[in-house]
């Protein structure tokens, strides 16, 4: 059986989006500037793409204030975890069937 | 996307997973280090003990007991400052080097889980003391170091935890026959810290 690539998840086909569904799978929750320093990228470049996990509904946001600082924090939801495991099925079953031709 | 693709993309998966959930700039050295310390200062309390008691090994006054106490006292204070010290020092030197910095969340999360049985044991040490509980000090210092330690495996590289049941174990044998008590010390805190700092720095360090 031929596995295509058509089935990879459209919302991980970038990088960045990738990387943060892989920190929020194995975290319970992490804040937009600990995610910013990990993943050594620019505020709007991150905000980007966590708003459009979240419109995938694969990430919530719960707004909080750390004394004064806003502090923001992100969680996966099942939806995006059963999501994310999927993907990386796929990337598996796509290594298996290359090395077999 | 071709195979060498998907391999990269599995592999930036794993790293990213790793960097977020753990401290992985702890550095192997000051482990070691760390264990040196600690054989120095258990070598001076030796000579201080056999100092100060008698040829069947009791403390000849009461005087020289509370002046050994204060000495021994003094000595587990300087060993665990140093190698703090030098911990935090070598740890920023090496996150520095990978291009991280040292004051972040998996610093936190280690830090705080490390804490919480960390200040208990030196809590109960203290209480030992003052209710002349000698014989269980260095049971009690071995065994929340070695929970410390378990809980930290959680938060950094998983092998400190086999390091953390050692010297729970060593605490409760020492619990058993607290007189040898010093020798159980210096392994715990002295030699496997040479050991387990030495094996993390050739995994990890280089």
């Amino acid at each position: 059986m031929k596995i295509p690539f058509e089935k990879l998840d459209k919302a991980f086909e970038n990088r960045v989006r990738l990387q943060i569904m892989s920190v929020l799978a194995v975290n319970d929750q992490y804040d937009f500037n600990s995610l910013k320093e990990l993943l050594a990228i620019t505020d709007g470049n991150l905000a980007s793409h966590l708003k459009a996990l979240e419109k995938e509904e694969y990430i919530t946001v719960n707004k909080s204030f750390l004394g004064r600082k806003p502090n923001t924090n992100y969680v996966a939801t099942q939806k995006g975890k059963g999501a994310f495991k999927q993907h990386l099925n796929t990337l598996e079953q796509l290594i298996k069937q290359q090395k077999t031709i | 996307m071709k195979e060498e693709e998907l391999h990269k993309e599995l592999a930036s998966i794993r790293n990213i997973m790793e960097r977020s959930s753990k401290f992985i700039s702890l550095s192997g050295l000051s482990g070691v280090l760390a264990g040196i310390y600690a054989l120095i200062g258990a070598v001076i309390a030796y000579f201080i003990i056999r100092h100060n008691s008698d040829a069947h090994g009791f403390f000849t006054a009461i005087w020289r007991y509370i002046n050994v106490l204060l000495y021994l006292s003094a000595i587990a204070v300087a060993v665990l400052l140093l190698s703090v010290v030098t911990g935090i020092i070598l740890s920023v030197r090496k996150a520095h080097k990978r291009g991280e910095s040292i004051w972040n969340k998996t610093s936190k999360l280690l830090l705080f889980n490390v804490a919480v049985p960390l200040v208990t044991g030196g809590i109960m040490v203290v209480i030992l003391l003052y209710n002349a509980g000698i014989g269980f000090i260095v049971p009690a210092m071995l065994i929340f170091y070695g929970l410390a330690l378990f809980n930290a495996a959680n938060f950094t590289y998983s092998d400190v935890k086999y390091l953390g049941i050692i010297d729970i174990v060593l605490g409760l044998i020492t619990a058993c026959f607290p007189k040898y008590g010093l020798y159980t010390w210096a392994l715990g805190f002295g030699v496997m810290h040479i050991i387990y700092g030495s094996i993390m720095y050739l995994k990890y360090d280089r």
